[in-house]
């Protein structure tokens, strides 16, 4: 019960968020499709700002501005209000920036964009280490796990079971090592890898999270994040292998040797398939999971009659809603448990004796 | 999108419902005959649907 009643509340914030963005599209008749398209496609992306809503008519925006860091020919830091919501032309030590589709472009003072004949703009990018929406959440995310589990942490000083918020988080820290790590790895080695475990697990099911609340925040729909979660699953599974690893790799034993050959690049690609299906995988749920539920928000403005669109859309944003909290908890236990599998294969040690036994067992 | 995309579409879903309808039902019969066993079983068919449902995605985004 309680987990319907925190969902409605989020939903119907969601709606009146949406219901204020769109507000200037009922009279104008501006083309509502398109717009709901660009509100999709800005919601997905990474932005400068972080905007709460915005006010279509009077063309405000709530939020509050993030600080742009440039490298292009020395280190600019500026706020992002300069920018004021991509429509400004930046000059900054005698170059100008412009913000085109949530990227900075290098312009001239009138801050022209030109776009090529693919459609893309052939504009020079700077370097860009802004801390963006995205990563602005992500350090709010990190400093909000180190409060929770440093606090956690130093409860065991004192006494063995923890008090408070600790008695939320120990299940699941219990929950992480005993049905991910120990039956993955192996209960000799699991130690070592519990720490990456638990904050690739807390850190993607928090930000998750918070992706379905009105804040609007797209960070694991954001492919290069997931490439980077993705990437250390697959340096710590290289790193930790040991040599029964790389010889099933480069010279399996027991197969002839022209299938060694053909099998070698197929091994090396298999290591690299991997962590590739991990990137795709969270970033294709959670991008998905926006994607739908702002769609069916949208019903209400693109359906005639108002009174039936709205208990529509209202009713299926809830049932996804619900999906997607289920989601948000899959996704990174999924996560998990993949790397601790792939971690698993890698540092697991068999000598052949034991595979003679398990053949002989199963014939 | 053009026609072929959206029938290539069409066929990934298919072929992914096809395929994730075949892990739960095999799932079902396994927790049936040793319900005792459900929960490695339930391990072992997340762990398979969530590889199933990468390669889906991969074949819809690219």
């Amino acid at each position: 019960m309680q987990n319907f009643s925190i969902t409605s509340v989020f939903l119907s914030l969601l709606v009146f968020t949406s219901v204020s963005i769109f507000a200037a599209s009922g009279e104008g008749q501006v083309d509502t499709q398109s717009k709901i398209n660009d509100f999709i496609d800005h919601h997905l992306q990474d932005s400068y700002d972080y905007t709460f809503f915005s006010d279509g008519e009077t063309n405000k925006h709530y939020g509050f501005s993030l600080p742009i860091i440039l490298i292009d020919n020395g280190l600019k830091v500026f706020s992002s209000s300069r920018f004021d919501h991509g429509t400004a032309v930046v000059e900054e030590s005698g170059k100008y920036y412009k913000v085109y589709n949530s990227k900075i472009y290098e312009t001239n003072a009138a801050g022209d964009i030109n776009l090529g004949e693919t459609g893309y703009p052939t504009n020079d990018r700077p370097l860009d280490f802004s801390i963006t929406k995205n990563v602005a959440t992500m350090f709010f995310v990190g400093i909000l796990l180190i409060l929770a589990f440093g606090g956690l942490a130093r409860q065991y000083k004192k006494r063995s079971v923890p008090i408070g918020f600790g008695r939320v988080l120990e299940p699941l820290v219990l929950y992480v090592r005993d049905e991910i790590a120990i039956p993955n790895i192996g209960e000799a080695k699991y130690k070592k890898y519990m720490s990456y475990l638990l904050t690739v697990f807390f850190f993607i099911w928090l930000i998750n999270v918070l992706g379905m609340t009105p804040l609007g925040v797209n960070v694991t729909g954001n492919i290069a994040v997931t490439a980077c979660l993705a990437l250390f699953t697959y340096f710590i599974t290289q790193f930790s292998a040991n040599k029964d690893y790389w010889k099933h790799i480069f010279w399996m034993p027991g197969v002839p040797i022209v299938m060694k050959i053909i099998l070698i690049p197929i091994e090396i690609l298999g290591t690299l398939t991997k962590p590739f299906a991990l990137m795709i995988r969270l970033f294709a749920n959670i991008t998905a999971g926006h994607v739908i539920v702002m769609g069916l928000v949208s019903l209400i403005f693109i359906g005639k009659n108002a009174a039936f669109d709205t208990p529509l859309s209202v009713f299926l944003t809830l049932f996804l809603f619900v999906i997607e909290i289920l989601v948000t908890f899959l996704q990174a236990y999924i996560f998990t448990m993949l790397s601790a599998l792939f971690i698993g294969l890698a540092v697991e040690e068999h000598t052949h004796k034991e595979v003679e036994a398990e053949t002989n067992e199963i014939i | 999108m053009e026609i072929p995309a959206l029938v290539g579409t069409g066929l990934i879903v298919i072929g992914a419902g096809y395929g994730l309808g075949k892990i739960g039902s095999s799932a079902m019969e396994a927790i049936a005959r040793q319900p005792e066993a459900s929960g490695n079983i339930q391990t072992a068919m997340i762990i398979i649907a969530a590889l199933l449902e990468g390669l889906s995605f991969a074949a819809l985004i690219l």
